[in-house]
C-alpha cells in the first residue's frame, strides 16, 4: 500500500485523470442547462449513486478482502427505509436516512458476525444466501408493494431549506456525498485500523500471531461498508421515486462487483469510473443497438481475462498494492 | 397423509433437477476452482435445444438426445474457447468473466428465439397421471423425471468411481497439479469436465422445460439453488451433492406445501399466503447459513480444501 500523500506530490496520470473526471462530474448541470438536455442529470445522478454503492463494497472487498456477494441487499434496505417511513407518513429526510444507514449498518453487523468465520467461496455464498433472504422478505412485504414495489410520492424532506425535487441540487448533493465518502474511504484506509484490515487481507494468520483480534476489525470495516451502502439505497430510493425487490435482486450484486472489478480494486477512485464507465457504456450501447448485452457481455469477460487492475490499473500502470 | 406423500414426490423431484444441475457446478467449482455463474445459461439453453429441436423432429425423445449433445458440444466450445483463461486467476475475476457471459447468453437467446417464450410439449402417455397408491394420483412425468434422473446419477457414480476417466477426475479434484505432472492431458480433462457439467445441466432444463415456460432468464434463480446445494454439500463433492440435493428440494417444497396452512393458524388467510411465500423461498437459505455457521465447509468438505 502506498500512502496516498506520494502520489500528490507530483501529478501522476492517476491523479490527473481523477481530477479531470471530477471537473467533468461537477460541471455536468452546467452542460445539461445550456443544451437543455436534462436526461443527462438523470443518468450521472444514478452514476454518482452506485459509485457510493460500489465505493462501499470496494472498501471490503478491495481493501479488506471480504469478497461481498450480497452488496445490493444494503441498497434495498436503504432505499425500503425511506420508502416504508414515507408511506407512513414520515416525510423528513433527518428521519429518513439515519434510520437508512443504522437498519443497513444493523444487518451487515448481524450478517458479518455470522459470515465472517467462513472464507473463500463459502463466503462469497453465505452473503448471498442473506441477500436473498432479504429480497425474499421485500416480496412478502404485502403492504408496501409486494413483488410490485412500491412508488414514493415524495423525496424526502429537508424542512423547507433544501428540495430534492429540484434535479441540479439532487444532483450536487449527491456529488457532495460521493466526495465525503471518498474521503472517509481515504482516512479509514490509511489509518491504523484501515492498515490492519489490509494486513488480515494479505495474511490473516499473522496479523492475527501478532496479536490483533482480525475478526473484530473486519466486523467492524463489513459495517462501515454496509452503513455507506445503506446511505447509497436512501438516495437511489429518493432519484427513482421507487423500491422494489428487483434493486436487490443478485444480478444487483453482480453489477455493483462488476463496477468495482472493472474501475479497479484497491484504487480510491476506481468504484467511481467503474460505476460510470457501466452505467454510460449500458446507455450508449443501448442506444446504439437492440441487444447492447451482446457486446457488454464479452467485453466484461475480456476486461476479466486481460485487464487485471481494471481501469485504474491501464490509467496508473500495474496493479498497486 | 396422501398430500404429504404427494408434496414429498415433488421435494425429491425438485432435488433431483437441483443435482443435476449441482453435480456439474460442484465438478467444475472442485476440479477447476472455477466460480461458474454462466452454469444457469447452459440450463436455459438446454431447453430452449429441446424445445426447437422438438419441434424440428416432432420427437420429444429424439429432440432431448439432440438437445443433450447440442449443450455438451457448447459447453466445450465455451471452455477452449473463454472459460480455460480465467483458470488460476482469482475468484472475483471468474464472477466478473462469467457474470459477462450470462448476459451474453440472456441477449443471445433473445436475438435467435425471440424475447417470448417457448413451450416444450410431451408425449400423450406422459401426460397422465398414474394411481400409485389408492387415491393418490401422480402425474406419469414427474415419476419420469425421477426415473431417469436416478438413472443418470448412477450412470455419474459409475463414471466417476469406476472408470478410468473417472479415477481422472477424483484425482484432479484431490491434487490438480499433479495429476498433471504425471502426463495426464489436464488441458482435455478439464474441456470434458466443464462439458460433462454443460450437458448435465442442459439436461435439468430440458427434463423442466415442460413443467415451467422456456424464458429468458429461467436460469438464474435456479443457479443460485444450485449454488446452495453445493454449498451445503460442500464444494467438489458429489455426494454432498446429492444429500444437500434432496434437502434443499424437500425444505423448499414441504415449506410450500405446508407452511401458508400452519401460518394460517395465527393469521388471517391472505396475510398467511403473502408471509408464507416470503418464507418458504427463505428457507432454504436460511438452511444454508445454519449449516455454514455450525459447519463452515459444508456437510462433506473436500479433504484437501
Amino acid at each position: 500500500m502506498t500512502p496516498v500523500p506520494d502520489h500528490l506530490k507530483r501529478l501522476s496520470p492517476r491523479v490527473a485523470a481523477n481530477g479531470i473526471l471530477l471537473v467533468i462530474l461537477a460541471l455536468v448541470p452546467v452542460y445539461a442547462a445550456v443544451t437543455g438536455n436534462a436526461f443527462v442529470i438523470t443518468l450521472f445522478t444514478r452514476v454518482l449513486i452506485l459509485a457510493l454503492a460500489s465505493l462501499s463494497l470496494n472498501l471490503i472487498m478491495g481493501f479488506g478482502g471480504m469478497v461481498s456477494f450480497g452488496h445490493a441487499a444494503y441498497l434495498g434496505i436503504g432505499g425500503y427505509a425511506v420508502g416504508i417511513l414515507a408511506k407512513e407518513g414520515i416525510g423528513s429526510a433527518l428521519v429518513q436516512w439515519p434510520v437508512a444507514i443504522a437498519a443497513a449498518a444493523l444487518y451487515a453487523l448481524v450478517v458479518g458476525a455470522l459470515s465472517l468465520r467462513t472464507r473463500g467461496v463459502y463466503f462469497i455464498m453465505i452473503t448471498l444466501a442473506f441477500a436473498q433472504m432479504v429480497y425474499y422478505v421485500a416480496i412478502g412485504l404485502d403492504r408496501y408493494g409486494g413483488d410490485d414495489g412500491l412508488t414514493i410520492y415524495q423525496r424526502s424532506r429537508f424542512g423547507g431549506f433544501l428540495n430534492l425535487d429540484n434535479k441540479t441540487l439532487f444532483y450536487y448533493l449527491c456529488f457532495a456525498l460521493l466526495l465525503a465518502g471518498i474521503y472517509l474511504i481515504w482516512r479509514v484506509v490509511n489509518s491504523r485500523f484501515g492498515l490492519v484490515v489490509q494486513g488480515a487481507r494479505s495474511n490473516e494468520r499473522r496479523m492475527r500471531a501478532i496479536g490483533f483480534p482480525t475478526f473484530r476489525y473486519k466486523l467492524v470495516c463489513f459495517v462501515i461498508a454496509g452503513a455507506m451502502c445503506g446511505l447509497a439505497g436512501a438516495l437511489l430510493a429518493n432519484h427513482t421515486n421507487f423500491i422494489s425487490p428487483a434493486m436487490m435482486h443478485w444480478t444487483r450484486s453482480g453489477d455493483l462487483m462488476v463496477m468495482v472489478v472493472i474501475g479497479g480494486m484497491q484504487a480510491m477512485f476506481g468504484p467511481l469510473i467503474g460505476a460510470m464507465t457501466f452505467l454510460l457504456l449500458d446507455e450508449a450501447l443501448s442506444n446504439v443497438t437492440d441487444y447492447p448485452n451482446l457486446i457488454l457481455g464479452p467485453l466484461l469477460l475480456g476486461v476479466a481475462i486481460y485487464l487485471n487492475g481494471g481501469i485504474d490499473g491501464l490509467i496508473g500502470g500495474g496493479r498497486r498494492g | 397423509m396422501l398430500y404429504f406423500i404427494e408434496q414429498f414426490l415433488n421435494g425429491i423431484q425438485l432435488g433431483m433437477l437441483l443435482f443435476l444441475l449441482a453435480a456439474g457446478l460442484t465438478l467444475i467449482f472442485g476440479i477447476m476452482d472455477l466460480v461458474n455463474l454462466a452454469h444457469g445459461s447452459l440450463y436455459m439453453i438446454g431447453a430452449y435445444f429441446a424445445a426447437t429441436f422438438a419441434a424440428w423432429t416432432d420427437s420429444f425423445l429424439l429432440g432431448a438426445v439432440l438437445a443433450i449433445v447440442a449443450t455438451l458440444a457448447l459447453g466445450m466450445a465455451l471452455e477452449v474457447i473463454a472459460i480455460r483463461r480465467l483458470y488460476g486467476r482469482n475468484h472475483l475475476d471468474h464472477v466478473l468473466g462469467t457474470f459477462g457471459l450470462l448476459l451474453f447468453f440472456n441477449e443471445l437467446v433473445r436475438l435467435v428465439w425471440g424475447p417470448a417464450g417457448m413451450t416444450l410439449a410431451l408425449p400423450s402417455q406422459m401426460l397422465n397421471a398414474v394411481e400409485i397408491l389408492p387415491g393418490l394420483f401422480y402425474p406419469v412425468y414427474r415419476l419420469v423425471i425421477i426415473a431417469v434422473t436416478l438413472v443418470v446419477g448412477f450412470l455419474l457414480y459409475f463414471l466417476i468411481m469406476r472408470t478410468r476417466l473417472g479415477m481422472l477426475i477424483r484425482a484432479g479434484a484431490s491434487n490438480r497439479e499433479m495429476v498433471g505432472a504425471l502426463g495426464v492431458n489436464i488441458k482435455l480433462l478439464y474441456t470434458l469436465i466443464f462439458g460433462l457439467g454443460a450437458a448435465l445441466a442442459g439436461f435439468a432444463g430440458l427434463m423442466q422445460a415442460p413443467i415451467l415456460t422456456v424464458q429468458i432468464g429461467m436460469g438464474e434463480n435456479i443457479l443460485i439453488a444450485a449454488f446452495v446445494v453445493v454449498t451445503i454439500g460442500g464444494i467438489g463433492s458429489i455426494r454432498g451433492a446429492f444429500v444437500a440435493a434432496m434437502l434443499v428440494g424437500l425444505v423448499d417444497t414441504v415449506g410450500r406445501a405446508f407452511l401458508p396452512d400452519l401460518l394460517g393458524i395465527y393469521l388471517s388467510e391472505s396475510a398467511a399466503a403473502n408471509l408464507a411465500r416470503a418464507l418458504s423461498s427463505m428457507m432454504i437459505y436460511l438452511v444454508m447459513a445454519l449449516v455454514l455457521i455450525v459447519r463452515p465447509g459444508g456437510l462433506f468438505p473436500a479433504t484437501t480444501r
